[in-house]
């Protein structure tokens, strides 16, 4: 069968039908051939009858198909493209005339490259286990190494060009798919492929594969491209980590000398404006003490001036009254005694001090 | 009698089937079919598909595929120009055009992969060892790559970040291949519609020496990213000091200017009222002594009072003393 290789594979089980029917008939004429001759006439033509009915519904019943909502199936008779029909119930020559095939039309298919999905039932979905690794590696616009891991969807948009076309269109994607990837990661920097330029490698990888899908008339539509995991090679991975603990460690010794400076200048700050402040407090105490004193002064003066004599004097006196209490040494000397120092004991009154 | 002639009728039944079983065959749309005689081709290719007849049990059916076809080749090692040893891993797509020139050269597909294998991986050869190994992995002459922001201006200047120069391009190495090959298969009624390359590695024994290169680029990277992080933290304390200083010695600064003025103001107001006229300045002179006994003399001050003293004259007797104003001074 040519459809043999194509997702849906309807032509197996057909294949199988036919057969059974093949091998029906041969046994239905052999029968009829061998009852014919030792004479058995009417048991022979119930068993004729019987086989007759038997091959009208197997018939029929390789007449029916249906297709399910997310296919369509194209109908070749005698193996001529004949038409294609839409989900459905539907009839077809038996016996081999026509045949149809089912195409999954409106499924989102994809293809992974690098990695693999478990369970999945398209056999072109996943890389061989073997072709894994190899799938991944890449050398980039200068000379570097880099692992890319990629998954492109897309969708059977023509079913007679997906069949009829390209023999083996997935695998012809993968190819595609594989040799843009190059391309595009070729043409880009390691940096650029691991790190910043991810976005346009989507992009272009995209519209690259979509050309060439079309010129290569796959029936097939792309309609996405998202990069997975991109990785450097296992033995430099460990000093990309390197650039990335050291870019860690940049921002840490860098963030570090910011407390500190946090931890010490507001607080100067603070302690600038304090001792201003505290200046300030001493300019209000020196002027007010000042203005003070001065107007206790100007009364002073006020009356002073009025009788200064005798001002003097009881202000002088009232002074030592104040002072001379707490003196505990006081010796009152007439000058015209002479003589009086000897007497007194200089020390003593000193070593009286408590 | 009767059952010879049903026996003679299910014979014939029998071998016109066998005969309409042998004559009728049918073509799909993704054949085409050579008929052959004895081995010997006979007629023209059918290339259109249907229901067709040809003459029963001496003729022969051979199908041929009509559809685009893909050569997938394995991956073979081979020196560049710059002497660096990869694996290259090709695909083509081909198409039958001349049937009958494909089934007297080829017969079936495994020869023709097997010639396509011969043609392709020769001119494959030829044509990198012709060319440096970037002029195959780059596409586009003058693209000029995005760059990380983090790298400085002298790591631009040492190539870092920036793609191999180019002459040519991969595009036109495939067709350099493709332009070869094609005519060679010509030939065997084959049709090359492209080749492309799916797969460029570096050979094992070359991979540890471009893994060593990236190691060291990217610890050279790595190494500037911390003495760049050392040399921005100095730079912060160096601020720290420089800040905490100048922030001290402002204020200092400030507290002498506020301080001197304050000073200043207070002197003024004190000299004004204190030097207002003679009599100020002795009463002035007269108190501030009077204030400043009861802070020089303590206690444990030993004092000798002369009886001539204005407090006490009084001692040796009211007269000695006495002013001619008045008496209302006395002690206690």
């Amino acid at each position: 069968m040519p459809t043999g290789n194509d997702p849906g594979d309807p032509g197996s089980p057909w294949d199988r039908d036919y057969r059974t029917l093949q091998y029906n008939l041969l046994k239905g004429g052999f029968s009829r051939y061998k009852n014919k001759l030792p004479g058995g006439y009417p048991g022979g033509r119930f068993l004729f009858l019987f086989l007759s009915l038997f091959l009208l519904g197997i018939s029929l019943w390789s007449a029916v198909y249906t297709i399910p909502s997310d296919s369509v199936a194209v109908v070749q008779r005698f193996g001529k493209y004949l038409k294609e029909v839409p989900p459905g119930l539907h009839f077809k020559m038996p016996l081999g005339i026509d045949q149809s095939t089912i195409v999954p039309v409106k499924r989102q298919l994809k293809q992974e490259f690098g990695f693999i999905t478990p369970g999945a039932n398209d056999p072109y979905q996943s890389p061989a286990a073997a072709d894994r690794e190899r799938e991944t590696q890449m050398v980039t616009g200068d000379l570097n190494a880099a692992l890319v891991e990629w998954v492109v969807q897309y969708r059977i948009a023509d079913p007679v060009k997906f069949l009829f076309e390209v023999r083996q269109p997935s695998e012809t994607l993968r190819s595609v798919s594989e040799s843009v990837m190059r391309e595009v990661v070729g043409d880009r920097t390691v940096d650029e492929v691991i790190t910043i330029g991810r976005q346009e490698i989507e992009y272009e990888a995209l519209t690259k594969m979509q050309a060439l899908s079309s010129k290569y008339a796959m029936g097939i539509s792309i309609d996405q491209v998202q990069l997975k995991n991109i990785n450097p090679p296992k033995p430099v991975q460990a000093s990309f980590n390197e650039v990335n603990q050291a870019q860690q460690e940049k921002e840490k010794l860098i963030n570090e000398a910011r407390r500190d400076y946090n931890k010490v200048i507001p607080l100067a700050l603070g302690e600038k404006d304090q001792r201003i402040r505290e200046a300030d407090g001493y300019r209000l105490k020196r002027v007010n003490e000042a203005q003070g004193d001065v107007a206790r002064f100007n009364a002073l003066l006020a009356e002073y001036v009025k009788a200064p004599a005798v001002t003097e004097r009881r202000i002088y006196i009232e002074t030592m009254q104040e002072v001379l209490p707490g003196i505990r040494s006081k010796i009152i000397i007439d000058p015209q005694s002479p003589n009086i120092l000897p007497w007194l004991d200089l020390n003593a009154s000193q070593g009286d001090k408590p | 009698m009767k059952q010879i002639i049903s026996g003679g009728i299910v014979f014939f039944l029998l071998l016109l089937t066998a005969t309409l079983h042998s004559a009728l065959y049918t073509v799909g749309e993704v054949e085409q079919v050579i008929i052959t005689q004895f081995g010997k081709p006979v007629g023209e290719p059918v290339t259109e598909a249907g229901l067709k007849l040809k003459l029963p049990f001496i003729q022969e059916v051979n199908s041929i595929d009509k559809r685009v076809l893909e050569w997938d080749g394995d991956p073979s090692d081979m020196p560049t120009k710059d002497k660096l040893y990869i694996s290259v891993d090709l695909f083509a797509r081909w198409r039958i055009t001349d049937p009958l020139q494909y089934f007297l050269r080829l017969r079936d597909e495994r020869s023709a992969q097997s010639r396509l294998d011969d043609i392709l991986g020769s001119e494959t050869r030829n044509a990198v060892a012709k060319h440096e190994l970037i002029e195959i992995i780059r596409t586009t002459k003058d693209r000029d790559p995005q760059r990380d922001d983090l790298l400085t201006d002298a790591e631009r200047a040492l190539k870092m970040g920036a793609l191999v120069p180019i002459q040519k391009g991969r595009m036109l190495v495939e067709q350099e291949i493709f332009t070869a090959a094609a005519d060679k298969v010509q030939v065997f009624g084959i049709e090359l519609l492209d080749i492309r390359f799916k797969r460029i590695n570096y050979n094992a024994s070359v991979r540890p020496k471009i893994y060593d290169r990236m190691i060291s680029e990217r610890r050279q990277i790595a190494e500037r990213f911390l003495s760049e992080g050392n040399g921005e933290a100095a730079r912060i304390r160096g601020n720290r000091l420089r800040d905490l200083n100048k922030i001290q010695s402002e204020a200092y600064r400030e507290v002498e200017e506020i301080k001197g003025l304050a000073d200043a103001k207070a002197t003024e107001i004190y000299a004004q009222a204190y030097n207002q006229s003679p009599q100020a300045v002795s009463l002035y002179e007269f108190t501030r002594t009077m204030q400043s006994y009861r802070t020089i003399i303590s206690d444990n001050t030993t004092l000798l009072l002369s009886t001539d003293s204005d407090l006490f004259k009084f001692l040796k007797g009211v007269d000695r003393g006495k002013i001619p104003q008045t008496g209302e001074s006395q002690p206690d």
